[in-house]
């Protein structure tokens, strides 16, 4: 029998295989067992139907925040055209139920292997530009398919969109809170260790590779373009799919909810989350869900308040506001997200009471 | 015939009023290299300020666009001592995400404090300034766009070329360890530009309300707009900025004429992208060559 190792006070790796090892302590692998049994096993039954609902949304934008992570994250690319993956992948889950009546564990990954053809497709700019120039062409990307969204009737249904009805995964229906909060969760968990698992391929690292120095990567044989077309596509997947389970989740989908702002609000997450990094492209997800939905709470509760005192002014502006000052507040005084400050919180309990 | 010289010509005012709102955007790149989110949110401040001082205070106009001009110089420096200064030397995303931030913190205190109605400004230009040739009319606002476009293009010349600030800029736009080293100081010059850059987009922001009336969400997407301008014409220079307005400009307003009106709000993006393809540097910009 191996011996358990609990509490290391320091880095004392000597092959590569334990420095690959996904976790560090036996410690870890039990809290993560805690984690998911607590994830599957009282959340979904204690919680009302609204919280469900929010936790549900926190797992699609989990899953496509993730996509972004490995693009913006790993790769090192900016993309402001997120959201509209996020709707190709809705869009395609829609069109292939409704149209083709494909059952849904077909079209949920066929949605995604779609949207990742697409999102190669509008990644190839990437083959001359870089920083900025990339950026703000993903920016077009993003407007030209809103507006594709949109124009494209006979397809997507224009600005009514489409309904998508009686979706149901192996008997599982998937517009029920409950019933969707085990399907979302089950591809969140199987897509976070696929994830955290290609970071230890040289997928990954050739991506990381190409972040830190493209030049320098393209010297040691790793084929640039190809990589960065290959992590366009793997983004795109991870929207699509969290698109698709948007699509029929909500049930009736229209270009309205992709616009640049959920691009926004993804970019967000990785870097409130933590850049290039898996855990936190998760926190990410559940902060700025929780700070929608604080924010959108607040303002009800003081719209109540103040119409009953007879002065009504509209708070709503200052939603937006309080999202930008944190965002700002975030990116000045903690940079690195919320995955650096769950590291010290984890290495001052690992090294507590010598914490220096 | 009509139809083609009236929408030439409203397609040059168009081109003319990016190109003044890509200015500032252009300003601010040159020197610290930071792709602004916020620039419409700073043309909407400085066409609100200006609509406090003129309407409600009632100062005589020329002393509230004055006022205006230094109301704004002050945001721009205090933007970048509070917000832009603490990220010198981080990642480019996290720059621009600041940016985004500071949009989105703009756009909700002035949709807070003045709605997302339209606001006018009282009519104040002297007539004389419209000039009908034949068949088409210019409006007096858009020779007076002119004028002032033109006015500010020479000041700006002149500035870059004889002022030591503006060699300081330029310099520190060419090579940053390098004017450090030589002694620029460098964060002056970022707070600098910053300023001179809200300065200028006030101006811009002015005009766009005297032309459209002012309303938070158009001046914001206008500075969605100037993108594709300063694309175009290559991120760092004024001159590809006035001639990637014109183009952009008329291409609007001539796919909106003869092909259709919500084909036109998508076409600077496509032209972007194909330009992207071809010369990502732009028109005019600095071409970096790179040599592994």
């Amino acid at each position: 029998m191996r011996k358990f190792k609990f509490h290391p006070c320091g880095n004392f790796k000597e092959t590569y295989k334990e420095d690959l090892t996904i976790f560090e302590t036996d410690f870890g692998r039990l809290w993560a067992i805690t984690g998911l049994l607590i994830l599957f096993g009282i959340i979904p039954f204690i919680c009302s139907t609204y919280t469900l609902y929010i936790i549900n949304t926190i797992g699609i934008y989990a899953i496509a925040a993730i996509g972004l992570n490995v693009l913006t994250g790993y790769t090192g690319q900016i993309s402001l055209g997120h959201a509209a993956f996020f709707g190709v992948g809705a869009y395609s889950a829609a069109i292939l139920a409704t149209r083709l009546n494909l059952p849904v564990f077909i079209s949920l990954p066929a949605a995604g292997l779609i949207t990742a053809l697409i999102g190669m497709i509008f990644g190839l700019p990437s083959l001359r530009l870089k920083h900025l120039y990339l950026c703000i062409a993903t920016l077009a990307s993003q407007f030209i398919i809103e507006y594709i969204l949109v124009h494209w009737e006979k397809m997507t249904g224009g600005a009514e969109g489409i309904i998508v009805m009686n979706t149901n995964l192996f008997g599982l229906d998937l517009n029920n809170d409950l019933s969707f909060y085990f399907i979302v969760f089950t591809c969140l968990v199987i897509l976070t260790i696929i994830t955290v698992n290609l970071t230890r391929t040289r997928f990954i690292r050739a991506f990381i590779a190409i972040r830190d120095n493209d030049q320098a990567a393209e010297g040691m044989g790793i084929p640039v373009f190809r990589y960065k077309i290959l992590s366009f596509g793997l983004s795109s997947f991870y929207a699509g799919f969290a698109g698709a389970m948007f699509a029929f989740y909500t049930m009736s989908i229209t270009p309205e909810p992709f616009n640049m702002w959920l691009s926004i609000e993804f970019v967000a997450m990785i870097i409130i989350g933590g850049l290039g990094s898996i855990p936190g492209s998760i926190f990410g997800a559940i902060f700025i869900v929780l700070l929608n939905e604080g924010l959108s709470f607040i303002t009800e509760y003081l719209m109540n308040m103040n119409s009953s005192g007879g002065i009504s002014f509209t708070i709503a502006p200052l939603r937006e506001f309080v999202f930008g000052l944190t965002i700002v507040l975030f990116i000045i005084f903690e940079p690195k997200g919320l995955a650096e400050i769950w590291r010290i919180i984890r290495s001052n309990f690992r090294l507590w009471p010598f914490s220096y | 015939m009509e139809f083609f010289l009236q929408i030439l010509v409203n397609g040059i005012s168009l081109g003319f009023l990016y190109a003044l709102s890509a200015l500032g955007f252009v300003m601010i790149f040159k020197s610290s290299s930071v792709l602004n989110f916020a620039h419409g949110e700073l043309l909407a401040f400085g066409a609100f300020l200006f609509l406090v001082l003129s309407t409600w205070a009632q100062l005589p106009i020329i002393v509230a666009f004055f006022c205006t001009l230094v109301g704004c110089f002050f945001l721009g420096f205090v933007v970048e001592r509070f917000f832009l200064r603490p990220l010198i030397g981080e990642n480019l995303i996290q720059v621009i995400m600041l940016t985004v931030g500071l949009a989105a913190m703009f756009k909700g205190l002035l949709l807070f404090i003045f709605g997302g109605d339209i606001h006018q400004y009282p009519d104040f230009l002297p007539d004389w300034l419209s000039i009908s040739i034949g068949i088409i009319t210019i409006p007096a606002v858009y020779t007076a766009t002119f004028i002032i476009g033109i006015l500010f293009l020479l000041l700006f010349g002149i500035f870059f070329k004889y002022s030591s600030q503006g060699i300081y800029m330029r310099s520190v736009a060419d090579n940053q360890p390098a004017a450090l080293s030589l002694g620029v100081h460098v964060q002056r010059v970022f707070a600098l530009s910053w300023a001179i850059a809200a300065l200028v987009a006030a101006m811009s922001g002015i005009v766009l309300g005297v032309i459209n009336g002012i309303n938070v969400h158009e001046l914001s997407a206008i500075g969605l707009k100037v993108f594709p301008v300063v694309i175009l014409g290559g991120l760092d220079s004024i001159g590809g900025a006035i001639l990637g307005g014109l183009i952009i400009g008329l291409l609007e307003t001539f796919t909106g004429g003869y092909i259709s009106t919500s084909f036109r709000e998508i076409i600077p993006y496509i032209v972007l992208v194909f330009i992207l393809m071809v010369k990502p540097y732009g028109l005019f910009g600095l071409v970096e060559i790179e040599r592994v």
